[in-house]
């Protein structure tokens, strides 16, 4: 019995590609269309894998063509260069994309949902035997631990997380913290966003187009305030996220000032993403105020991935740990079947120790 | 026999702080649960050697500046204990615990153990005036580790320099609302200790008392200036660090000054 795994992904070959395979497929007609006894499809927008267990050796091609959206392709005639990992290394590479050290994003989250998500739906369809029941099960809590023992998921790495990072740094809970978003741009929303899913309730939107403020305010969960009336609003607010078209700053040293008084032991974060700038670098020497524009933001999401690229090193070795226990279990399994004599379902679809 | 419970403890806590400096060099800082137990354990220490002295004296041990010290260094980390967790300050203890090195340290160092000839005799207000006034010492303590979290903090939120410890410090407003909190509790036991000193039914020496109304008045001064909002957060950070700099300093005195004079 051999267990691989063959796949594309950001690291081989680029979306053009990638977009070409996985559409229609489900592990259940890979079951069926290549003759395999399990299989397993996991299918991102930075992966396409297939995970099969077979009785005899299935070629990449036979499982490329199971992939392929347009079935009358040859994918001879395509050839994108599939990797394809057998047995142990199988293992490890499992192991490793569950906890997203083969991320584009190291350490990033998702991974690890989508592959519950396509182990679920195999699961349902009866595509998942014993064998990559165990494999999965043990992928899940190795991804698990490699999250909790390292800092490989520390930090953040997008301008809205980076912006939630910070602002709980600073103000602990968001439930209570009032924000004013200033300037309705794609990035001031998806940074609204986040913060909204981290518990913002008072979220005001602020724009020279009251339409525009009134759009972005109903589409976020906030209301809408006439743009003459964010200066004001500063008085209030505990996170500001602006990005204006202005040419010349916004927020200046003098307008900030007489505001801060009133404020003085409540801290003001503001998030400037214009380019160019709305606020005045000078306002970040102002106490109390922590001032993070389009370059700090970038800065603080490269000391982060530069903090999980540390923690590589400690998670590989997490991986292979579990890697070499779960081979000798498999093989365990094996041996204690073969002296009794008995073929428990398992070890039916375990791996031979010579394949491992 | 007490002093090689007290080194045990001074090691435990030296754990912590060993223990701290590694993973901050490895970039990996998880130091919760490793520094409450060592600090911990520590503590059990401590309250071993005090409980033996204590029971060696037939008094609350309080008598020589090196038992002030251990009393100390045992207040902070049973203040520790008890709001650290509480706070959701955990990481206090790899704040802690290097604080509580020092003073063992060096009360196990310098020579300042002086047994005095004759036991003590038992005064019962002077004892709660001594604790009482040192436990509130344990609280300046915590308030001046919290404002140290609180400055490593907000530099680095400033200058936009994260670090590996960035993600395990508390948010700001959690660090000032515990350092609110410890500086009126701080203030409350101080002020206790202050008045018992009144009812041991002996004159107090004069620069004692003027110290001691010294720390008072300037604790009172950083609390007022933190209610009406004259200072900001930051400068009362900065303030519990150079205001029980000034009380370890006057404690000493004070505590000197009770070697050269005696009370009953």
């Amino acid at each position: 019995m051999n267990l691989f795994c063959i796949g594309l992904s950001h690291h081989t070959v680029d979306v053009a590609t990638r977009e070409q395979f996985g559409g229609s497929a489900t592990a259940e007609s890979i079951v069926r269309d290549a003759g395999c006894t399990e299989a397993l499809l996991l299918t991102t927008c930075n992966r396409v894998e297939v995970y099969v267990v077979a009785l005899k050796r299935i070629s990449t091609d036979e499982i490329a063509r199971c992939l392929m959206r347009k079935i009358d392709t040859d994918p001879h005639d395509y050839a994108p260069p599939f990797y394809r990992y057998e047995a142990e290394k199988c293992v490890l590479h499992l192991f490793r994309v569950a906890s997203a050290l083969d991320s584009m994003v190291l350490g990033e989250s998702e991974i690890l949902g989508q592959a519950k998500k396509a182990y679920e739906s195999a699961r349902k369809s009866g595509a998942v035997g014993p064998c990559l029941h165990r494999l999965f099960q043990r992928a899940f809590r190795v991804a698990k631990q490699v999250r909790t023992h390292t800092e490989i998921a520390r930090g953040a790495v997008s301008v809205g997380s980076v912006a939630v990072d910070l602002a709980q740094r600073i103000f602990g809970k968001l439930s209570v913290c009032k924000v004013l978003v200033l300037g309705a741009g794609e990035t001031s929303e998806r940074t609204a966003r986040a913060l909204v899913s981290r518990g913002v309730s008072d979220l005001r939107v602020s724009n020279r187009s009251l339409d525009r403020a009134c759009e972005l305010a109903q589409t976020v969960g906030g209301r809408a305030v006439p743009f003459d009336d964010w200066a004001a609003q500063c008085r209030e607010i505990d996170i500001l996220i602006t990005s204006t078209a202005s040419e010349t700053p916004l927020l200046t040293l003098d307008i900030l000032a007489p505001m801060l008084r009133e404020r003085l032991d409540r801290p003001l974060f503001i998030i400037d993403i214009a380019v160019p700038r709305d606020v005045d670098p000078r306002v970040n020497e102002m106490e109390g105020v922590y001032l993070y524009d389009i370059d700090s933001i970038r800065s603080v999401a490269e000391q982060s991935l530069a903090l999980r690229r540390q923690q590589v090193a400690a998670a590989e070795a997490i991986i292979a740990e579990h890697v070499t226990d779960f081979v000798d279990s498999i093989s365990r399994g094996l041996n204690r079947d073969s002296q009794t004599g008995q073929h428990p379902s398992l070890s039916e679809n375990s791996l031979r120790p010579s394949e491992l | 026999m007490d002093r090689y419970l007290l080194i045990v403890s001074t090691v435990c806590f030296l754990a912590a702080v060993v223990h701290t400096a590694i993973e901050l060099r490895a970039g990996v800082f998880r130091p919760m649960r490793f520094n409450f137990f060592a600090v911990g354990l520590g503590f059990i220490f401590q309250t071993a050697f005090l409980s033996l002295r204590g029971h060696e004296l037939g008094r609350c041990p309080l008598t020589n500046l090196f038992e002030v010290f251990i009393f100390l260094a045992w207040s902070v980390a049973a203040i520790y204990m008890l709001v650290g967790p509480g706070y959701r300050l955990s990481l206090m203890g790899a704040f802690t615990a290097p604080l509580v090195v020092i003073l063992q340290v060096f009360a196990l160092i310098a020579p300042i153990d002086i047994r005095h000839p004759a036991k003590l005799p038992a005064n019962p207000w002077l004892e709660f005036h001594a604790s009482i006034s040192l436990v509130a010492y344990g609280v300046f303590a915590l308030a001046c580790i919290a404002g140290v979290m609180y400055l490593v903090q907000e530099r680095q939120l400033k200058t936009h320099q994260l670090h590996s410890i960035f993600y395990h410090l508390p948010p700001l407003t959690d660090l000032f609302a515990a350092i609110t909190r410890l500086l009126w509790w701080g203030f409350v036991l101080y002020t206790l200790g202050i008045v018992s000193g009144f009812f041991t039914g002996h004159p107090l020496p004069r620069v004692q008392v003027v110290a001691a109304i010294g720390v008072w008045l300037l604790y009172a001064v950083i609390i007022q200036g933190r209610h009406l909002r004259w200072l900001a957060p930051k400068r009362v950070a900065a303030l519990c660090i150079i205001g029980f700099s000034v009380a370890l300093t006057l404690l000493w005195g004070i505590t000197f000054t009770t070697e050269i004079h005696p009370l009953p």
